[in-house]
């Protein structure tokens, strides 16, 4: 007797699909601001703010995601012996996240930031523009389009990387896809769930595209 | 009282000393030429002047405002960040790799300094864009995108960007050395046109035969020091020093 019918796994699976977009979007939005301040203080010429920024830099990226995610979520409990609401499970891993993925946008942005030619600060110098403004009119603009591609790799990592999160039990989309495959003892809810992920990369490597296509109109 | 002036500029690349106790004024009006060899500190002198490089010591003043001046201990020290960028209006430089800035269109390189720096009313600032560029040779390029463009007309946006600035005087870095020579004679026309203006210039240049004809003054340059400075005829086409001769004569040779 079978009572769970494809539909239901499907919208099973996709239950879980909101609080995926959730953390994927919440780490889009506090991540890439938080890489390009990281980048800054990593090229800041004072020598105690790059090397404590490299530092975190190389923990974030040395170590797994996982690890990370469990430590925000229990350090508050056994670093401070504070205890916090069941739901801090989802505020650790947006912050887990946001901190981890910022360290790879920051390396990115770095490097996109110092291929621009040092003649291009120099006449933006000369011209009266402010630091300020030059970054921001000048620089982060060429540097948006140069980075566009490393970013859609790092982007499409945490479209798969969001299911990491079952971890601390959150309920996203992977968590519910484990519960029901192991409900139905069949490995078919977990390839629901990876044409979810597979169709949702198809997207985003679509809209990456066309980003780049339209930053291309000064080539 | 000069234009343009830099007294006693000295300048250390690691342990290097490129500018040895340098002075060099310029009056209104003037078109002042610097040839030399490469490393001989011409380029530096001028980064020095649009304080694109610090001195280790010196003086430098615009209109007699006094941008930097030397402390008790003999170092240089600049002023202020506001007085600075008031000082940066009264001068503009051209490159020898343009840097144009590649995601603006040409109207918006000449027209976003004016506007977003010196804070002038947009519609004026773009009307002198337009007759800049027209008088560039580049009418109907407003709106092109400087990749869009041969070296030439890259650099004859890059000498409007610098005009549109209204500047004082205006510093040419070695402006036709990164062009192919059927395309240095149309930069040198503008420059020359410039200097029956009589726009205020400083032009570091290899190219002996328009230094000659453009220039009211020559300062040839060696190793740091000014070894000879004067008359084009006389500095170009009668050198006193030997260095001098030595240096004119590969230029010679070479046709």
């Amino acid at each position: 007797m079978q009572s769970i019918t494809m539909f239901d796994v499907i919208s099973q699976i996709a239950s879980g699909f909101g609080t995926t977009l959730l953390i994927f979007f919440a780490t889009l939005i506090f991540s890439m601001p938080l890489g390009i301040l990281m980048a800054l203080g990593r090229m800041s010429k004072s020598t105690i703010l790059s090397s404590v920024i490299k530092a975190i830099i190389s923990i974030l990226r040395g170590t797994p995601l996982m690890l990370q995610l469990i430590v925000v979520f229990y350090g508050p409990y056994y670093l401070f012996g504070v205890k916090l609401p069941t739901g801090w499970r989802i505020g650790a891993t947006l912050i887990g996240f946001s901190i981890n993925y910022a360290a790879y946008f920051a390396e990115i942005f770095r490097a996109g930031i110092q291929s621009i030619p040092v003649g291009q600060t120099e006449a933006a110098s000369v011209l009266g523009y402010t630091k300020g403004q030059t970054f921001s009119k000048i620089i982060f603009p060429q540097m948006v389009k140069r980075v566009i591609p490393p970013v859609t790799n790092e982007v499409i990592t945490l479209v798969k990387d969001t299911s990491l999160a079952f971890v601390l039990a959150v309920q996203e989309m992977f968590t519910y896809a484990k519960q029901v495959s192991a409900s139905m003892s069949s490995l078919m809810p977990l390839f629901v769930a990876g044409v979810f992920y597979y169709v949702f990369n198809l997207l985003v490597s679509f809209i990456m595209n066309r980003l780049e296509k339209r930053l291309s109109y000064y080539d | 009282m000069s234009l343009f002036e830099i007294k006693h500029v000295k300048k250390t690349f690691n342990d290097l000393e490129v500018l040895h106790d340098i002075s060099v004024s310029v009056d209104k009006g003037e078109v002042v030429g610097i040839i030399g060899p490469s490393g001989s500190g011409k380029s530096t002198l001028l980064r020095c002047a649009t304080m694109l490089e610090t001195m280790d010591s010196g003086e430098l003043s615009y209109l007699g405002e006094k941008a930097a001046w030397n402390d008790e201990s003999g170092r240089a020290v600049y002023a202020s960040k506001q007085d600075l960028r008031r000082i940066k209006s009264h001068y503009g430089l051209v490159f020898q790799s343009f840097n144009l800035f590649p995601h603006y269109s040409v109207m918006k390189n000449l027209c976003d300094a004016p506007i977003c720096v010196q804070g002038r009313e947009r519609g004026e600032v773009e009307q002198e864009a337009l007759a800049l560029l027209k008088k560039m040779g580049l009418e109907g390029k407003e709106d092109a995108y400087p990749q869009q463009l041969s070296g030439g007309q890259q650099q004859r946006v890059a000498i409007a960007r610098a005009l549109n600035m209204n500047p004082d005087i205006l510093f040419f870095d070695e402006p036709t050395s990164a062009l192919d020579p059927e395309l240095t004679g149309e930069i040198l026309k503008v420059i020359r046109q410039l200097a029956d203006e009589d726009m205020t210039m400083v032009i570091v240049t290899h190219e002996m035969a328009f230094a000659r004809d453009v220039a009211d003054r020559v300062i040839f340059m060696d190793g740091g020091y000014i070894v000879e400075e004067g008359l084009p005829e006389d500095v170009i086409s009668n050198p006193k020093e030997e260095r001098t001769r030595q240096f004119l004569s590969r230029f010679s040779e070479n046709g």
